[in-house]
This record gives C-alpha cells, sequence and structure tokens, in this order.
C-alpha cells in the first residue's frame, strides 16, 4: 500500500513541474492526462494483485501450523524462516514428498498431452498453409478445432467423467471392445487418469497451437521459398532445411507459454479426479487449492513462490525467443 | 517403383502424371486426417447432446447410443424443479453472467483507456509502464491467490461477486493488444482534430476513440467473456454461499464417483447448459474470435 502512496506522489510532482515550466506551449500540459488514464490500471493491478502477491511471500515465511497439525487458524502465526519450504521437500505422512509428487504429475500430464500436440498442430498448420496443397475448406476445419478451447474445462472434464464411469457410453464400448478389465475404473487407474487428463488439454489446445504456428509460417517471407524452388529445392530440402528451422523460435514460445499453462493446470484433473482420490492426477495448483481450503497460508504461500520461481525462469525464455524473432 | 518410372519413360507426360497422382493421394490423405479430427472435437458433444435428450432410465442401463431419444425438455424441466443436487440452474446462470458480463466490460474499457493514456501522450514514465505491464503479463493469477484470498475472508469479502469483477480493470494481455491495435490501426491527426473541436481529452477518447477501436474491443470481449464464465479457480475459493456460486463451481461439485442413485438426464442437462451459450456465440462469431487468437493467445 505504501509504495501506491509514493507512485502517486511522485507523478503528481512530475505533472506539476512539467506544467510549470512549459506553461506557454499548450502542447505539453496534457502531459497529466497520461498519468490520469493509466492510474486506474495501476491502482488496481497494487491493490487486488501486487499486494496479494507480497502477502503471499510474507505469508510463506510464517508458521501457520505450529504442531504441524492440518487445521490450525491461528491468529499469530510465528515467523520460521524457511520452514514451510523444507516441509514441502520432506516426506508426509504417507511417505510421499507431495511437491515433487505434483510437479511430476503436473510435467508428466502436460508432456503427454503438449507432445502429440505440436506434432499435429505442425502438421495441420503446414498443410494449411501450404500453396501445393490448395485444401479446401481450411475455414471450416480451423473454426472446428478451435471450439474445443472455448469450452468450459470443468464442464468438458464432468462430461468425460460421465462417458467413461461404469454407466457410460465410452465405458461401455471399450468393455464391449474387451480393450478393458471386468470393473475398471478410468479415474481411479493412475495410467489411464492421466491419459484422460492429457486426452482433454490435447483437444482443447490442438486448434489454438494451430492457429499460432500458422500465423508463424504466413510471417516468413514468401520470396525466400520462391527462390529456392527456382533453385530446384525439393518439398522436402525447403521444409527441413527452411521452414521448420526459421519456425524453431515460435515453436519454442508456444511451447514454453503452454508448459506456463500446463503448471497451472487445475479445472479438468480437479473434476475428472479429485473425487475417485487419485494421486497420479494431483497437480500442484490442486496441492495450493488443499492448503488454502484448510486456511494453512504458510505452506500454500510458499507453494506460490515455488510455483513463481519456475515461472520466472520460464518467462526470461519466452521473452528471449521473442526478442530472437524481431533480430530475424 | 523403380521398375513402373521405366515402364513410364517413353509416355512424354509421365512426369506430371506421376505428381498429380501423388499430389492428389496426399491431398486425400489430409482430409481424411482432418476429418478425423474434426470427428474428435465433435464427438463428446454430440454425445452430450444425445445423452441429454435421454431419460434417467435410459442413461442408467448404460450403452453406446447415437440416435436422439424424447426426453430433451423433460430433462430441461427436472433440472430447473425437481434436481436436488448442488446445481440450480438459475443461480448459477445469473451469477456466471453477472460476473462475466462485469469483468469483460472492466476489462475492455480500462484496457483501451491504459492503452490509450500511453500511445496518445509523452510522459516520463510512459516506456517505464509499458515494461511494466508486459513484464506482469505473464505472472499466472494463481500466485497472488494465496494473499487474496486471505484480505478477502479478513474483510469479510467473501461471496462478493464484486471481488471478482472489479480486478478485471487491470488486464495485461488485453492492454498489450489494444496498444498494438491503437499503433497500427488509429491515427494521432484524429486526436489533434478532435481537440480543435474543443473536447477534452474524456471526450476524445470516449466519443472519437473507443469507436474507431471496436473490432479490437470486440474480440477481447468475447475472450474475457469466455475466461470469465469458464473460471473455476478463484471463484470456488471465494464463494461458498449457495446463492452466489457461478456454473462452474456447481459443475465441479457434481463430479462424484457413484452414479447410481444421480438423475443423470439433469447432469447431462446441466453440463449442456453451462456450455451452450458459448457455442453459440462461437458459431455466429467464429471468423471473428479465430482472428483474435494469433494477438491474444498469451494467457497461455
Amino acid at each position: 500500500m505504501q509504495s501506491t502512496q509514493i507512485n502517486i506522489e511522485n507523478s503528481s510532482n512530475i505533472e506539476g513541474l512539467n506544467e510549470v515550466e512549459n506553461k506557454p506551449k499548450k502542447k505539453l500540459s496534457y502531459t497529466k492526462w497520461g498519468y490520469i488514464f493509466i492510474a486506474s490500471f495501476f491502482v488496481i493491478y497494487l491493490i487486488f494483485t501486487l499486494v496479494p502477491q507480497l502477502l503471499t511471500i510474507y505469508d510463506s515465511f510464517f508458521d501457520y501450523d505450529p504442531f504441524s497439525g492440518i487445521l490450525v487458524t491461528d491468529a499469530h502465526p510465528e515467523f520460521c524462516g524457511f520452514l514451510n519450504y523444507q516441509r514441502l521437500f520432506q516426506e508426509n505422512a504417507l511417505g510421499v514428498i507431495e511437491i515433487y509428487q505434483t510437479i511430476g504429475n503436473t510435467l508428466i500430464m502436460w508432456i503427454i498431452g503438449a507432445i502429440p500436440q505440436m506434432v499435429i498442430a505442425l502438421i495441420l498448420a503446414l498443410i494449411f498453409t501450404s500453396t501445393r496443397l490448395k485444401l479446401k475448406g481450411t475455414g471450416f476445419f480451423k473454426t472446428a478445432f478451435y471450439m474445443p478451447n472455448l469450452i468450459m474445462a470443468s464442464a468438458f472434464s464432468a462430461l468425460f467423467l460421465m462417458l467413461f464411469s461404469q454407466i457410460g457410453p465410452i465405458y461401455t464400448l471399450f468393455k464391449d471392445m474387451g480393450w478393458i478389465p471386468e470393473h475398471f475404473d478410468f479415474v481411479v487407474n493412475k495410467t489411464s487418469a492421466r491419459l484422460m487428463v492429457a486426452f482433454l488439454n490435447f483437444i482443447m489446445w490442438f486448434g489454438n497451437t494451430t492457429i499460432l504456428l500458422m500465423a508463424g509460417i504466413q510471417s516468413i517471407d514468401e520470396s525466400i521459398f520462391e527462390s529456392a524452388r527456382i533453385d530446384g529445392a525439393s518439398t522436402r530440402r525447403v521444409l527441413f532445411d527452411m521452414t521448420l528451422p526459421l519456425l524453431k523460435p515460435i515453436v519454442v514460445y508456444v511451447l514454453i507459454t503452454s508448459m506456463i499453462g500446463g503448471l497451472q493446470m487445475f479445472d479438468v484433473p480437479q473434476v475428472l479426479t479429485n473425487k475417485a482420490k487419485n494421486s497420479g492426477t494431483r497437480t500442484i495448483i490442486m496441492l495450493l487449492n488443499d492448503y488454502l481450503n484448510m486456511k494453512n497460508y504458510g505452506r500454500a504461500g510458499a507453494i506460490s513462490v515455488i510455483l513463481f520461481i519456475i515461472t520466472a525462469v520460464l518467462s526470461i525464455f519466452v521473452f528471449k525467443t521473442i526478442n530472437k524473432k524481431e533480430d530475424r | 517403383m523403380a521398375d513402373k518410372s521405366k515402364l513410364y519413360e517413353s509416355v512424354d507426360s509421365s512426369e506430371s502424371r506421376k505428381a498429380l497422382i501423388k499430389l492428389i493421394v496426399v491431398k486425400t490423405l489430409c482430409y481424411l486426417f482432418l476429418i478425423f479430427l474434426t470427428f474428435m472435437s465433435f464427438f463428446f458433444f454430440y454425445l452430450l447432446f444425445i445423452n441429454t435428450t435421454r431419460s434417467n432410465n435410459q442413461l442408467q442401463d448404460g450403452g453406446l447410443v447415437l440416435i436422439p431419444s424424447d426426453s430433451f425438455f423433460e430433462n430441461l424441466h427436472n433440472l430447473f424443479t425437481s434436481f436436488r443436487g448442488e446445481f440450480n440452474a438459475v443461480i448459477g446462470l445469473k451469477n456466471s453472467l453477472i460476473v462475466a458480463l462485469g469483468s469483460s466490460l472492466l476489462t475492455c474499457y480500462f484496457s483501451a483507456l491504459t492503452a490509450y493514456g500511453i500511445w496518445a501522450y509523452d510522459f516520463k514514465l510512459k516506456k517505464a509502464a509499458e515494461i511494466f505491464i508486459l513484464a506482469i503479463m505473464m505472472i499466472p493469477s494463481q500466485l497472488s491467490s494465496v494473499g487474496f484470498y486471505q484480505i478477502a475472508i479478513k474483510y469479510g469479502f467473501r461471496n462478493k461477486l464484486w471481488l471478482l469483477i472489479i480486478p478485471s480493470i487491470a488486464a495485461p494481455a488485453t492492454f498489450f493488444y489494444m496498444i498494438q491495435y491503437l499503433r497500427s490501426t488509429v491515427s494521432k491527426e484524429l486526436i489533434e482534430a478532435s481537440r480543435m473541436d474543443g473536447s477534452n481529452e474524456f471526450m476524445t477518447f470516449n466519443r472519437i476513440v473507443l469507436p474507431i477501436m471496436k473490432p479490437a474491443l470486440a474480440v477481447q470481449f468475447i475472450f474475457s467473456f469466455v475466461g470469465s464464465w469458464n473460471n473455476l479457480y478463484m471463484p470456488s475459493l471465494l464463494l461458498s454461499n449457495k446463492d452466489k456460486k457461478t456454473l462452474p463451481i456447481m459443475i465441479n461439485a457434481l463430479s462424484s464417483t457413484s452414479w447410481g442413485s444421480k438423475d443423470l438426464g439433469c447432469i447431462y442437462m446441466a453440463i449442456f447448459l453451462s456450455i451452450i451459450p458459448v457455442v453459440i456465440v462461437y458459431i455466429f462469431l467464429s471468423r471473428f474470435i479465430i482472428k483474435g487468437v494469433t494477438a491474444g493467445s498469451v494467457k497461455g
């Protein structure tokens, strides 16, 4: 809160100075409007985002469960240094290191979904933009592939939960085909639950990735392809020696932003597997959510800080790839 | 393959014919692939629709059925009247609509305002402000949730819908889209002209600039509306009161491990009801939305 006041004071000082100095020139007196127009954004950001973020970091150094019990809503939590962080990296009562387990789950499910998504989106983007194939109806296909991205993730997951439940149609299909053993439960089994989460993420995001990659391909200067063709380069060589290397920055960008999004995976595994208490699909945000509901702000804060550090490192990579793209 | 090419060597057009056949084969494979993916994108929603038309008794029997039955309106009626569960369609739709409309309107207006402030005026912190907004764009909103939740509880702000609406004023990704739009399509001479006419700065923004930004505003309105409509994490932390819950929270509460005692027709209908508004909007505005994806997709 203090920083808000300082900012506002500073800006009003600057406005004041400019007004006094440049009074004869009417043009520069508009300066203050710049500050007025952007003020609401920064005030709201400070109150509703920055202050809570700082409080989260502050919380992470305080002990909200001094007897390592679970539900302690102590009004006067004690400063405890890095204890919350240490505890996260220690085994819990079940002999599990929760932070490794949840980060591991999140990454596994992200990878199973993201790799096929990237490959298929790349193929789609290439055939959609190919001047040789001249496919018809690309507009329709793009529209169809993007649609799942806008569907409420929790509703989509609830639908899957029901379709794959023991009385659901997909379950019946799998059973009739003899693909699954008797009394198989899709959301209890670790592997099938993870595959379902990954598959849902794939369905929801491959259209979006395709559109991004298409924009990347279309931004490549068409003339270099023409000159390559005139020089007699084969389609395959143009693809592997020109298109793909030129696309590398945008592929890296899409992958890392997808990973940042993937680390925040919550809705799908929550709705799909939370009731089944599946430990193989518990993600880092689900862990955070559980600690928050127990009002253990210390442990929840520590998880947030760890997640923040991972995200920050990934974001730096993103900015680097964007800058490289601009250099080109 | 080698023998065949020798056979056709004598024919003049053999090379081009071969290329043509190859092209046709590749094209066919492409279309098959596209049709398969389209099938995958729609299949589950088709099943959803089919199951909303089937009665609970039919659904409890299980089995894969692909033909609609006749219980659609019965399920709809039951969901609104007799359904015993956490799902209250009227309250859910109302709250979701309030939060989604409120936050997307605020996001659009204030992002445009902030972008305009940085684009149109010269001031000392102009560059710093823009870099700051770009830098915070990548920070996931969940990171503030611990502090946010704590403050909300401390000051008794739980179950207040405005708490989910007001923070939308600061939307870095939307700001980024708006400032790029201003830079690429709006001319600063316009502002000068409007000043000459004696318009004050707010009037210039509201009456001259905002109308020009309509296409950008529409795209961002859709994205932020959908984002808010579908959001589960923050609302589920803050809204515990039965009368304040939004649709995703109610959907999450439907999730179960035993379905035998539930009215499945109603549950399918609840899911259907939650996604259908977005699907309808998408059917009408898809071309528009897809154009906006490229610029507004930093959300992850």
